[in-house]
């Protein structure tokens, strides 16, 4: 028999004749997430009782009892638990892969052990030249990512109200993405030279399309009846534009800033392995010639770390500025 | 009436442009409207009422004829709209508020404002919710006071009430009724129901089939403020047996 510890806690006993074992916590009572509950009852259970694994087998443990039992659930524990699995995957995968290292026995320019990667990584902070090139490479997206975007949004703003324009840019806008963004890097860096710029403008250019689509449709979908409300109120250009079109199509607008900031990441990447003296793709260059395998690991676990960071901060915007919806 | 009329409108019609030739939605009509004046439109639908109110907005270009208001001077229009028309991403504050903020208001005294018509309206602690979580007669209500909150001078009311249950439509008749009386505004109504309009009108049209033009120009003497009991009235049930009769 299960049970719900009577106080304010969440803890979910098992009874079996005189005694009584915690099981776990349970998460939610809403039936949503008891089908979640069981999912991760185990996790729960594991950390709360030190019995053997055979206690937590499946029991006749249905559903509705789960329901019945469960506490009202807290959200943010729900969420917790899924990043904490997210880790926990995360974790896993580096004694696995420190397995084959061994296993497998190739040499270490080859397939750095995950030991390799981080003494080096440490190497690299304490030099400062991890830090250095990774700034350098931040730089470069984010300014890549701002004059995309402003670009992007400008135009496909334009586009939007003006089906002449339309009409008029799309061939050159559908050539444009044709061209696939390796085929111009080398272009690109000759012409501006194998500083920051030439990579700024390969991010930029990576980042326009997809915001400028997204710029276009978000625009478009505003509902007709609240320009109507709008124009009855006697609003100016400026705050139609304001008040109405930007939060319309904000939600279609960060999606678009969220292809972007992953796509952003490549661009700067491309540019700087076509010719740079400076940046992650650098590092990783210097790695593969001078054999530092290690290095290479580190500076794809740099870019990485960029484009979810990155990615994160789009979700956190949009959390921020899209409370309204769901 | 002796006044002024404060919008007149000439030989109006509405084409709007379809395949074949232009779809006649409206006209041609012509009919004057006074300060102060609350006037019903009723019709079957597609008749063209949301498009004469539009037209009367400004947000649509009459195909021939003309809309003017006295003094040529455009004035403060609160509409309300067919389907609530809410903006999903402001709480019922911020939508209620939208009409200041534009007019330039300053931020308390749109909030101060905002509670008031809140509490005129029994939106009493949903101030901070969001479209998607109200009923529709709760969006409608919202939508009743983003139209009344910045004193307009041309109130313009598409079936307003079409999505409220009767108890709630009876109540927000006296209240529309009070608020007409106090503030004097000129009201402009599109409705499908025949107690509403002899209920609020001081004069009810009826539009024919579309393209609409006007059947009939009844004025409403009825006493007001006009209670409950007036709809047992025999003058009232002669009123609407006219109007029955000219709605097709
Ligand atoms: N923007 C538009 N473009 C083309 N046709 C339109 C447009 N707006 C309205 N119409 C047409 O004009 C006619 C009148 O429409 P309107 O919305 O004014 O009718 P209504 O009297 O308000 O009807 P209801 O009582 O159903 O609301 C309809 O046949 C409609 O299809
Ligand atoms: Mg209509």
């Amino acid at each position: 028999m299960i049970r719900r510890n009577s106080g304010a806690d969440s803890i979910v006993w098992i009874e079996e004749g005189t005694s009584t074992t915690p099981y776990g916590i349970c998460v939610d009572s809403r039936p949503e997430n008891v089908r979640r509950f069981r999912g991760f009852l185990w996790i729960y259970s594991t950390r709360l009782t030190s019995g053997p694994l055979s206690v937590f087998t499946p029991r006749s443990f249905t559903y509705a009892e789960a329901f019945l039992f469960a506490n009202q659930m807290k959200p943010k524990t729900l969420q917790s638990l899924s990043r904490w699995l997210g880790l926990l995957s995360i974790l896993l995968a580096i004694p696995l892969w420190a397995l084959v290292v061994q296993v497998s026995g190739l040499p270490k320019f080859i397939l750095p052990s995950p030991a390799d990667v981080w003494t080096r990584f440490l190497k690299a902070l304490e030099d400062g030249s991890l830090l250095y090139h990774t700034g350098i490479t931040l730089a470069e997206i984010l300014l890549g990512l701002l004059a995309g975007v402003t670009f992007a949004t400008i135009v496909g703003y334009l586009l939007a109200k003006s089906r002449p324009l339309e009409i008029a840019l799309s061939p050159y806008l559908v050539a444009s993405q044709a061209i696939p963004i390796v085929a111009i890097a080398p272009l690109l860096v000759i012409w501006l030279g194998d500083g920051i710029l030439s990579k700024v403008v390969i991010c930029a250019l990576i980042v326009f399309f997809p915001v400028l689509v997204n710029t276009v449709v978000g625009v478009r979908a505003v509902p007709p009846a609240l320009y109507d409300l709008m124009r009855s109120l006697r609003a100016s250009r400026w705050q139609i534009l304001f008040k109405l079109e930007l939060p319309a199509s904000l939600p279609v607008l960060l999606g678009g800033l969220r292809i972007g900031a992953t796509l952003s990441v490549i661009g700067a990447i491309v540019g700087e392995l076509v010719d740079a003296e400076q940046g992650l793709g650098f590092l990783l260059q210097l790695g593969d010639f001078q054999y530092d395998t290690s290095m290479v690991f580190v500076a794809v676990f740099m870019l990485i770390a960029l484009a979810l960071s990155l990615y994160g901060v789009v979700t956190l915007l949009e959390r921020k500025f899209l409370k309204w919806q769901k | 009436m002796t006044t002024k009329p404060i919008l007149t409108v000439k030989d109006l019609s509405v084409t709007f442009p379809d395949n074949n030739g232009g779809l006649d939605a409206l006209g041609t009509l012509s009919f004057d409207i006074h300060p102060r004046e609350f006037i019903c439109f009723l019709g079957p639908s597609g008749s063209g009422k949301t498009t004469l109110l539009r037209a009367l907005a400004g947000l649509i270009q009459p195909t021939s004829g003309s809309v003017n208001f006295m003094h040529h001077h455009q004035p403060k229009i609160g509409m309300v709209f067919q389907q609530s028309n809410l903006m999903p991403w402001r709480t019922v504050m911020e939508n209620i508020q939208i009409s200041l903020e534009l007019d330039g208001a300053g931020e308390i005294k749109a909030q101060n404002k905002a509670r008031e018509m809140i509490k005129l309206m029994g939106l009493k602690g949903f101030e901070n919710s969001f479209p998607r979580d109200l009923s529709g007669g709760m969006a409608q209500r919202v939508a009743i006071a983003r139209a009344l909150i910045h004193d307009p001078d041309l109130l313009l009311l598409d079936e307003p009430f079409a999505s409220l249950d009767a108890l709630t439509r009876e109540r927000m008749w006296t209240e529309l009724s009070n608020i007409w009386q106090e503030k004097k505004k000129t009201v402009v109504m599109v409705t499908h129901s025949i107690n509403e309009s002899l209920f609020l009108a001081d004069r009810v049209m009826v539009l024919t089939k579309r393209p609409g033009k006007i059947k009939l120009d009844v004025e409403v003497d009825l006493p007001r403020p006009r209670v409950d009991d007036i709809r047992y009235t025999s003058h009232f049930g002669k009123l609407a047996k006219k109007l029955r009769a000219a709605i097709e």
